[in-house]
């Protein structure tokens, strides 16, 4: 189905899900855009820039309550409370590649032996809403994983910027739902004037790196740790990265007690903090940076694909390379990999 | 000879005994620099000074504890060399220290706001006289220094570095002490007024870490107890009052230990300004210890030390 709507209705549009979803959109505040949860009176924030943060809390919020457990005194048994979430969710104006991240989630949570109910309830029930990029950032290269900058993959609804408006184009039948709102109207012609922006936003981005063989080789550089003390010597160890990523999906458990009441919580973990790999021994099997971020490049351009059917894990948002405190490129890693000769 | 080659050569010299010298390099960007880890000489001819070599990178000299390495600071930078001397978490010995007379660095934010169009779209820059010349999505725009500079330029009294084997440049005239005025505003809020102001700033913070780890006294890194699990003394729950905890934990590990090189703000992805209570604790430890981190070698931080009596710590007359 093809739609349109204008800027003001996209507002709009917010403002009357808000009644029965939570909503989801970026909003700039303190000089940066992040995506909030929306109230009626904020303001939407599609073009200053990308959020700097992913629109991955969607699905896979920084704090998930796993259970709570409430005492009552010595005698009574501790009740325990599930706590799988509730209600619907809609993001508005996610990135094609922020959308596209939870697709690198789904055969990790969703597979035959383990199904993850907090993940998938969450996916189930949230429609994502994203906004064609018009024109490449130094940073972005989605052209190169596997996408682009008008990919429909992931989202439920694709808009394009048209005018004073957008384009609206249903990906899946839950954003079907959404276009048949009375917000939206007839398309018109705009849909040509849609498909000539985003072919010229593709064609603007250029001939993407080619990934293929990358896996083979960053895997014969597994043991060569001076290669990777080499890529990490600049990196600070911190989880910018990985907190900002879009597919990166690893987290930690932690219980908060509360005095009778306790709570546990599921919260963002990242490779590139000592903790993660601490076992209780004390033993680290990744004791240096140069380990870690040997494991989170592996992992998107190595190991993720080698599982599932050569598909990168990473959406070349280039989140982790703008927002890098060191400006770590991931790509001149892969790259310096794939080039590597003895 | 320019103030870059007079670098190179002062590092040509060196470079034999050293693991590595720490510089900048062009970064992804024409907008960015990046740390530089020059091993040969070929890596030298990499090697960029200027308004855009940003980075503090003492930050990573803790990292080479045994090693004999090279470092390229900026006057603010060897504030954080001479704090990790005089609290030994470095031997002097063990760093040459290519000390620049610096003329300042942008603020990354600053150059955003300033600019037409997102910097992310970034064509070209060029550096020249008292500012720059940035292309963006086909529109160039002219930005001067004083008005895209790092807020700690715009205060700094040590633009040359106060401990060095090699300074190059010409060197400066210090300006006189002097305040910022958007710290001086945001003290003037009411206790209810910064409440409000951190419960919605907080509310960006994710907890990352950048700030730390970007610290170059931050030296806990592994071990910060923000991230320990037993004790569990921080909720990894990231609200706004978990995250705001970190916070005060951070900057009380700093008291006196400061040297208000700003990497913490800068490093921060959202954009949350650590600054004011890094500048808000260092005006506390000014007053109470007539302290100020890394002004000068063999200083013995206060919070490091003991005196039975205090000066200007009221202890029993009330």
């Amino acid at each position: 189905m093809e739609r349109f709507i204008t800027k003001e209705n996209l507002t709009r549009l917010a403002e009357e899900l808000v009644a029965t979803c939570r909503v989801l959109a970026p909003v700039a505040g303190g000089g940066s855009v992040t995506f909030r949860r929306f109230q009626p009176g904020m303001t939407i924030d599609l073009h200053t820039r990308m959020a700097a943060v992913s629109p991955k809390a969607a699905t896979f919020p920084q704090t998930e309550t796993l259970l709570v457990v409430k005492r009552e005194g010595e005698e009574k048994k501790p009740e325990l409370i599930e706590t799988l979430p509730q209600g619907k969710s809609v993001v508005i104006g996610c990135r094609p590649c922020g959308a596209r991240g939870k697709l690198i989630f789904d055969p990790v949570y969703e597979t035959e032996k383990i199904k993850d109910p907090y993940y998938l309830q969450r996916r189930q029930n949230t429609v994502f809403i994203s906004l064609a990029c018009d024109r490449p950032e130094t940073t972005c290269f989605c052209h190169s994983v596997g996408s682009g900058p008008a990919d429909p993959d992931g989202s439920d609804v694709l808009l394009t910027l048209v005018g004073e408006g957008y384009v609206a184009r249903s990906v899946t039948p839950a954003g079907e739902e959404i276009l048949k709102l009375a917000l939206f109207t007839d398309a018109g012609d705009k849909g040509k004037e849609a498909d000539a922006k985003n072919a010229k936003a593709r064609e603007m981005m250029g001939e993407g790196h080619d990934y293929a063989g990358a896996p083979a080789k960053l895997l014969a550089r597994f043991d060569d740790m001076d290669f990777w003390q080499a890529q990490s010597a600049k990196c600070i160890s911190c989880g910018a990265c990985t907190y900002m990523c879009p597919t990166c999906y690893c987290f930690n458990i932690t219980d908060d007690d509360l005095g009778l009441n306790s709570r546990r919580i599921r919260t963002w973990d990242n490779c590139m903090s000592h903790t993660f790999t601490l076992e209780g021994s004390g033993h680290n099997p990744r004791s240096t940076k140069a380990h870690r971020l040997k494991n989170r490049v592996g992992h998107k351009f190595s190991y993720y694909p080698d599982l599932h059917k050569g598909v990168i894990a990473c959406c070349g948002c280039g989140r982790c390379i703008k927002q890098c405190p060191a400006g770590i490129d991931i790509r001149q890693i892969v790259k310096a990999a794939q080039e590597y000769s003895e | 000879m320019s103030q870059l080659d007079d670098l190179k050569t002062a590092i040509k010299s060196r470079l034999g005994e050293l693991e590595c010298v720490i510089g900048w390099e062009q970064g992804y960007d024409p907008l960015h620099a990046t740390p530089l880890f020059i091993r040969s000489e070929a890596d030298l001819d990499r090697l960029i000074i200027g308004p855009l070599a940003v980075h503090n990178l003492a930050t990573y000299l803790t990292g080479y504890k045994g090693k004999k390495v090279g470092v390229v600071v900026k006057g603010c930078d060897s504030k954080s060399v001479v704090q990790l001397l005089n609290e030994k978490l470095i031997n002097r010995d063990d760093v040459v220290i290519f000390g620049l007379c610096c003329d300042g660095v942008v603020s990354q934010r600053k150059i955003r706001a300033a600019l037409p169009a997102d910097p992310g779209f970034v064509e070209s820059v060029e550096i020249g006289g008292d500012g720059m010349t940035v292309t963006v999505a086909g529109q160039a725009a002219t930005l001067k220094f004083a008005d895209v500079q790092a807020d700690k330029c715009r205060i700094c009294t040590t633009p040359d570095a106060i401990v060095s084997d090699v300074l190059v440049g010409t060197a400066h005239t210090p300006a006189p002490a002097a305040s910022l005025a958007c710290q001086d505003e945001f003290e003037a809020k009411s206790d209810a007024e910064k409440l409000e102001f951190w419960q919605e700033t907080m509310s960006r913070c994710i907890r990352c870490y950048a700030c730390r780890n970007a610290c170059p006294m931050c030296v806990c890194r592994d071990y910060c107890i923000a991230t320990s699990r037993d004790p569990l003394w921080l909720s990894q729950d990231n609200t706004p009052a978990e995250n705001m905890m970190f916070q005060m934990v951070h900057v009380s590990h700093l008291a006196g230990r400061c040297t208000e090189c700003g990497e913490c703000e800068r490093a921060c992805p959202v954009d949350i300004p650590l600054m004011l209570l890094r500048r808000f604790m260092n005006k506390q430890v000014k007053d109470v210890f007539e302290h100020q981190a890394g002004a000068a070698l063999e200083q013995t931080p206060p919070l490091l030390t003991f005196k039975v009596e205090e000066e200007r710590i009221n202890e029993r007359g009330w």
